[in-house]
C-alpha cells in the first residue's frame, strides 16, 4: 500500500486539515500557471489547488445523503457554519464527483438571499412544532414540553393495550397499537437505538423505507 | 450487492434491469463508463427509453410487471443453446441435488396449494412437504452428479423454464424477438469461464407482487452463467438511499433483528428459536449471535438461566409491515405512529387512503427536515383539519452533516460521516430525539409502574447525558463482557460460549473494533489490486467486498480469470485481493462445492424452498393488468400475494393503459428535502407524466396540456410530456401503451405537484409486502 501526503493527513486521523496542514508546511508557494496559448484555461498545479482551499476554511468529511452509492464529500466550514460542499477526490468510489442532487445538498443547509448573502433555507423546520386536535395549525412548544408529552401519550397507549399472551395463553409481549417507521436517511446508530427502543417497549409494527 | 460500485469496472457485460443507474446512482455510471471504455457493452432494460438507455449498447424495452418472464427467458435461452458454466453449475449450485418425486407443477401452481381466503378470494398458500430434497437415513442430501435422474433439480429446471421460448417471452413482454435475442446473445456470452456479467437493479424488480422471485430470476441467472463471486459480476441490488443497508442491517423492519436474524414467533421460547438454527453453513451460530444480541442489550441481567432476557422481545404474529399495518390503522387498530424521516402518505401505496387512516390516530410523531406531507396530512387538499383530532408533534431534526456517525452504502461499505456545523435552529439529531425519549418513557415507568416494566427498565442504555456515537457503535461492533475488549471479527463468536461477548449487530463485529482507530474511518485509498479499497472504510461481512468469492476459482483454487483473480491458491496458500469467503486455512479441495457458505447445503439454490410462491420462478401478471397470462392456466396473478382491498381492483375495459412509475435525477424520493431546495426546484419544477405521441393523439393531448390520470384508487392532475420515450408494445398480439409517473411531489414544500401514489393499489409483494408501485392499470384523459 502507497501512502501519498493526502492519505497521510487521512490515516493520521486528521478531520479537520487547516491547522495540520499549515504545521506541515503546505502553505501555497506555487503561483497559477498562466495559459501559454491565447483562449486556453488558465490551470493550477494539483497540489496548489489544494492548499488554496485550506487556507480559509476547515474541511471536513462526510457522506452524501442521497442515493445509496456513498459518495464522499468535502463540507468547507468557516466560522462554525458551511460555506460550500464539494466532492472529496479521496474518496475512492466517488473521486470527487457529485451528481446534481449532491452538488445542490448546500440547499438543504443554506440558500442564497436577493442580495447574494448565504441565509439558513427558510424551510427548514427549527422549532417544536405541536398541532392540536382539530387544529388548523402548528403551535411552536420546548424540547422538554415535547418529550414528556409524548412519553406520556406513548406511555398511555403502551399500557391500554399491551399484551403478555396471546389467545391461546403463549407469549407475546407486544403491543399492536403503535407503529414506527424509520428510517434509511438515518445513520446507523440512530437505527440501532430505535431498534432498541422498539424491542424494548414491545413494538412490532415497524418497518423503513426498504419496503416503500 | 454482493459486488461493489467500484468493482463494475471490471465487467465485460452489464445488464441494467428494472433499475436506471445514469439518474439514480448518477456518480456509479463512472464506473460503467470506466468499463465501457476497456471494450465492456451495456444492455438496458426498461419500459422507458431513460438516460441509462441513451448510454447503452442495446436497449430492450419491456412491459411493467413482466422481469420475470424476461429473465426465464434468459435462463432459457442459456440452457437451450448451451450457454451456461458447466463446472460452475455442477459445483457451486444445487443443480444434482435430488428432489421429492411427489414434487411437481401444473398450471400456475406448484404442489402443495392450498385455499388460504386470508390472503384474499382464491388466493393460496403452500404446503411444502414435496419441495424438499432427498435424504439418506443420516440426512445428507442424495445427488446424481451426473444432472440426468428426472428428479435432480437441474432436469426439473430445464423443464421448468423450457416453456420460456423466445416468442412466448417477446408476446409477454412486448419486447420484440430479434431484440431479445441481441440481449439473450450478448449477456449468455458472459456464460464463458473468465467472462463476467454484471446484473444491476433497483426497484423495478422489486416492487412487485412478483418482486422477490424477479431477484430469485436475476440470482439464477447469474449462478447459470457463473457471474457470482467473480469481479466485475454479481446480483447488484444498487440501493436508492444513503442508509437503506444499514437501516436494514440494524433490524428496522417489522420481520427481523439486527443481523437478519428472524423476529421470534407467537408462543417461541429460545430453545424452539434455537431449534430452528439452519443445520449448515454459517448461520450454525445463530445461537452465539442472539446470545450476543441479548448480552448487548440486557446486560448483567442476561444470563443462561433465563435464557439471556429472550421473553423481553415481543413475538411476531403476522404481517405488520407499513403495507399492512397502515391497513390496520384504517380499521382503527393502531393509536400511535413515529415517522423518523420518512414520508409515508407520498411514498406509499394508496397514499389517499394512508392520510384518512392517519387521521384515526390518537397521536403522531415526525421528526424531519423540512415539514413533509405525512406530519401535515391534516393540511392536505382532501382533508378537513377540523374533523382530525390527531395530535401531531414535529420534531426539527438535523440534517447529515449536522451529526455524525456511519451510514452503509449499496456495496455495504461502512463510512464515517464527521459533524460540520451544530443543528439549525432547535434541530436535535434523532440519535439525541430517540435517547432522551427513551429517557422520558423509562422515567415514568420507573416512577409510576405499568404494563410489563421490565424490559424498559433493564434495557442497556447508557451513552451518557448527551448520547455518544461511539458508545453506540461500540456496542454495536461488540465486546468482550468480562474486561470491554472490542471485538475483532466472527471468531471472537465462533470461539466462545454464549454469553461471552455481547453484540449489537453481529455482521458489523469488526466496524468499531478499536476505539481510537475504527475501521469504519479509515481513509487509505489502494494503489494496487483490483479496486476493494480493502483500507478505506470496512465492508461487512468482515471486510469483504466481494462476498461468495470462493466461486471466482475452480475446485483446484484456479481463478476462472486469471487476468482478474479475486482470490487464487498458489500452490500453497491462498493469495488474495480480497477477504476471502471460506476458510483459507484449508487447502483448495476441502472447499470447492463449498462456495456459498450461507446456505446449510452449502451450494447456491437453482431451486429453492424458502420462497412462499414456489421453488422456480414463475411469471405472474400484475394484480392489475392489460392482458392475459397464457402460462399459468386460471392463475393469472401471484396466488400468494395478500389481497387487502379486492374491491380497489380496477378493470382493463375501464383503465386500458398501464401505468408505472420512477425517479428523476433532479429529485429524491417524496421530494420532501429536494423540492425545498430552490437550486433542484428550478431544475425540475413540476409535476408531469410521460406518455407516447400515439397515445396523445388517440386522447387529443399536445405536449403541456393538462391531463386527468385516474386509477381504481383516484385520479390526479398534471402537465403531460409527450415524448417518444415511451412507446407502445404489443402485448399478446394487442398494441398496449404506457403513462409514466414521476413520484416526487406532493402539496408541501416550495413545489408541490399530484402525488403519483394516490392512484397505485394497496398489493405488495407475496415475499415481502414491498408495494406494485411499477405496474397498474390506469386512465387518462385531457383536463379542462
Amino acid at each position: 500500500m502507497k501512502i501519498s501526503r493526502r492519505n497521510f493527513l487521512w490515516a493520521a486521523g486528521a478531520v479537520v486539515t487547516g491547522t495540520l496542514a499549515a504545521k506541515l508546511g503546505c502553505s501555497p508557494k506555487e503561483p497559477p500557471i498562466e495559459p501559454t496559448t491565447p483562449g486556453e484555461e488558465p490551470t493550477v498545479a494539483p497540489s496548489f489547488k489544494e492548499d488554496l482551499r485550506i487556507q480559509y476554511a476547515q474541511t471536513v468529511t462526510s457522506i452524501c445523503s442521497y442515493c445509496g452509492v456513498g459518495c464522499g464529500v468535502l463540507c468547507f466550514v468557516e466560522d462554525g457554519k458551511i460555506v460550500a460542499i464539494e466532492g472529496d477526490p479521496d474518496n475512492p468510489i466517488n473521486e470527487g464527483s457529485l451528481c446534481s442532487k449532491g452538488s445542490a445538498v448546500f440547499n438543504k443547509y443554506y440558500i442564497y438571499d436577493e442580495k447574494g448573502n448565504a441565509v439558513v433555507n427558510p424551510q427548514r423546520v427549527q422549532k417544536v412544532l405541536y398541532r392540536a386536535p382539530r387544529s388548523s395549525n402548528w403551535e411552536e412548544k420546548s424540547w422538554d414540553w415535547a418529550i414528556n408529552e409524548i412519553a406520556k401519550r406513548f406511555k398511555a397507549t403502551r399500557d391500554a393495550t399491551f399484551k403478555e399472551k396471546n389467545a391461546a395463553g403463549a407469549i407475546v409481549n407486544r403491543t399492536e397499537a403503535i407503529a414506527w417507521i424509520g428510517s434509511a436517511m438515518c445513520n446507523n446508530e440512530e437505527n440501532y437505538i430505535y431498534r432498541k427502543f422498539v424491542a424494548a417497549t414491545g413494538i412490532v409494527n415497524q418497518d423503513h423505507c426498504a419496503r416503500l | 450487492m454482493t459486488n461493489h460500485w467500484i468493482d463494475y469496472q471490471h465487467s465485460d457485460v452489464i445488464m441494467n434491469i428494472g433499475g436506471n443507474t445514469a439518474e439514480n446512482h448518477p456518480i456509479s455510471m463512472k464506473w460503467i463508463q470506466k468499463a465501457l471504455d476497456k471494450g465492456a457493452k451495456l444492455i438496458v432494460v426498461d419500459p422507458r427509453f431513460t438516460r441509462t438507455a441513451a448510454l447503452a449498447d442495446v436497449y430492450a424495452p419491456i412491459r411493467p410487471g413482466t422481469n420475470t418472464a424476461f429473465l426465464n427467458g434468459l435462463i432459457n435461452y442459456a440452457i437451450v443453446n448451451n450457454k451456461y458454466h458447466k463446472d460452475y453449475v455442477k459445483m457451486y449450485t444445487n443443480a444434482s441435488s435430488l428432489i421429492n418425486p411427489a414434487f411437481g407443477y401444473s398450471d400456475g401452481l406448484f404442489t402443495g396449494a392450498e385455499d388460504a381466503p386470508a390472503r384474499g378470494p382464491g388466493q393460496k398458500s403452500y404446503k411444502t412437504d414435496t419441495w424438499t430434497y432427498q435424504r439418506d437415513a443420516e440426512g445428507k442430501i442424495l445427488k446424481d452428479e451426473t444432472l440426468q435422474d428426472p428428479n435432480c433439480v437441474w432436469q426439473l429446471f430445464k423443464k421448468f423454464y423450457s416453456r420460456y421460448d423466445v416468442k412466448t417471452v417477446s408476446e409477454l413482454t412486448g419486447c420484440p424477438e430479434d431484440k431479445f435475442i441481441e440481449v439473450a446473445e450478448l449477456f449468455c456470452s458472459t456464460g464463458q469461464p473468465g467472462k463476467a456479467g454484471n446484473i444491476s437493479y433497483a426497484m423495478g424488480i422489486t416492487q412487485f407482487s412478483h418482486g422477490s422471485q424477479n431477484t430469485r430470476a436475476i440470482s439464477i441467472l447469474q449462478l447459470l452463467l457463473g457471474n457470482v463471486g467473480i469481479a466485475g459480476g454479481g446480483v447488484n441490488a444498487q440501493r436508492g438511499q444513503i442508509n437503506v443497508q444499514g437501516a436494514t442491517d440494524m433490524g428496522m423492519l417489522y420481520h427481523i433483528l439486527p443481523g437478519y436474524m428472524p423476529m421470534p414467533r407467537d408462543g417461541q421460547d429460545l430453545a424452539a428459536y434455537n431449534a430452528a438454527t439452519p443445520a449448515g453453513g454459517f448461520w450454525v451460530n445463530r445461537p452465539k449471535f442472539i446470545a450476543a444480541m441479548l448480552k448487548a442489550w440486557y446486560g448483567d441481567k442476561a444470563t443462561a438461566e433465563n435464557d439471556f432476557c429472550f421473553d423481553y422481545l415481543p413475538r411476531l404474529d403476522k404481517d405488520r409491515s407499513s403495507v399492512a399495518y397502515y391497513t390496520y390503522m384504517a380499521k382503527g387498530e393502531i393509536k400511535g405512529l413515529f415517522c423518523f424521516a420518512d414520508n409515508p402518505v407520498v411514498s406509499g401505496a394508496s397514499t389517499i387512503k394512508k392520510r384518512k387512516a392517519q387521521a384515526k390516530l390518537d397521536w403522531l410523531v415526525c421528526a424531519d427536515l423540512f415539514e413533509n406531507e405525512t406530519a401535515a396530512f391534516w393540511k392536505a387538499p382532501d382533508m378537513n383539519p377540523a374533523e382530525i383530532d390527531t395530535e401531531v408533534f414535529l420534531l426539527p431534526a438535523a440534517a447529515p452533516f449536522e451529526k455524525e456517525g456511519t451510514v452503509a452504502n449499496s456495496g455495504r461499505w461502512i463510512q464515517w460521516r464527521n459533524k460540520a456545523q451544530e443543528p439549525t435552529g432547535n434541530a436535535k439529531s434523532d440519535l439525541w430525539i430517540v435517547d432522551k425519549l427513551f429517557k422520558a418513557v423509562r422515567e415514568l415507568y420507573k416512577k409510576e409502574g405499568g404494563a410489563f416494566p421490565a424490559p424498559i427498565l433493564e434495557m442497556t442504555w447508557d451513552y451518557g447525558n448527551e448520547p455518544d456515537v461511539a458508545k453506540v457503535c461500540m456496542e454495536i461492533n461488540g465486546y468482550y463482557v468480562a474486561d470491554g475488549k472490542l471485538m475483532t471479527g466472527f471468531a471472537d463468536f465462533v470461539n466462545n460460549d454464549p454469553g461471552v461477548v455481547a453484540a449489537g449487530a453481529w455482521i458489523y463485529a469488526g466496524f468499531y473494533q478499536d476505539a481510537a482507530n475504527p475501521n469504519c474511518k479509515r481513509r487509505i485509498k489502494e494503489t494496487e489490486g483490483i479496486g476493494s479499497n480493502l483500507e478505506w472504510s470496512w465492508a461487512w461481512p468482515m471486510n469483504r467486498r466481494i462476498v461468495y468469492n470462493r466461486a471466482s476459482c475452480d475446485a483446484a483454487g484456479n481463478p476462472w480469470n486469471p487476468d482478474l483473480p479475486v482470490v487464487w491458491w498458489d500452490g500453497k496458500e491462498w493469495k488474495r485481493h480480497d477477504v476471502p469467503d471460506f476458510n483459507a486455512a484449508v487447502p483448495p479441495e476441502d472447499t470447492a462445492s463449498k462456495a456459498f457458505i450461507m446456505t446449510p447445503e452449502l451450494q447456491a439454490r437453482l431451486f429453492a424452498a424458502g420462497m412462499v410462491d414456489g421453488p422456480f420462478t414463475e411469471h405472474y401478471e400484475p394484480w392489475e393488468s392489460v392482458t392475459k397470462n397464457k402460462l399459468t392456466g386460471n392463475v393469472e396473478f401471484n396466488p400468494c400475494s395478500t389481497v387487502w382491498y379486492p374491491e380497489d381492483r380496477g378493470s382493463a375495459e375501464d383503465y386500458p393503459y398501464i401505468a408505472t412509475t420512477y425517479r428523476l435525477v433532479e429529485h429524491y424520493q417524496t421530494g420532501a428535502m429536494t423540492r425545498n431546495m430552490p437550486w433542484l426546484k428550478e431544475a425540475m419544477p413540476e409535476m408531469f407524466c410521460e406518455i407516447s405521441p400515439s397515445l396523445a393523439a388517440k386522447i387529443g393531448v399536445s405536449n403541456g396540456d393538462m391531463v386527468e390520470v385516474e386509477s381504481k384508487r383516484g385520479k390526479i392532475k398534471m402537465k403531460a410530456a409527450v415524448t417518444t420515450r415511451v412507446r407502445p408494445l404489443i402485448i399478446n398480439g394487442e398494441e398496449k401503451e404506457i403513462v409514466g409517473m414521476p413520484m416526487h411531489w406532493g402539496f408541501m414544500g416550495l413545489s408541490t405537484g399530484a402525488t403519483c401514489n394516490d392512484l397505485s393499489p394497496t398489493i405488495g409483494c407475496a415475499n415481502t409486502t414491498i408495494p406494485e408501485f411499477k405496474s397498474f392499470i390506469c386512465n387518462i384523459r385531457r383536463a379542462g
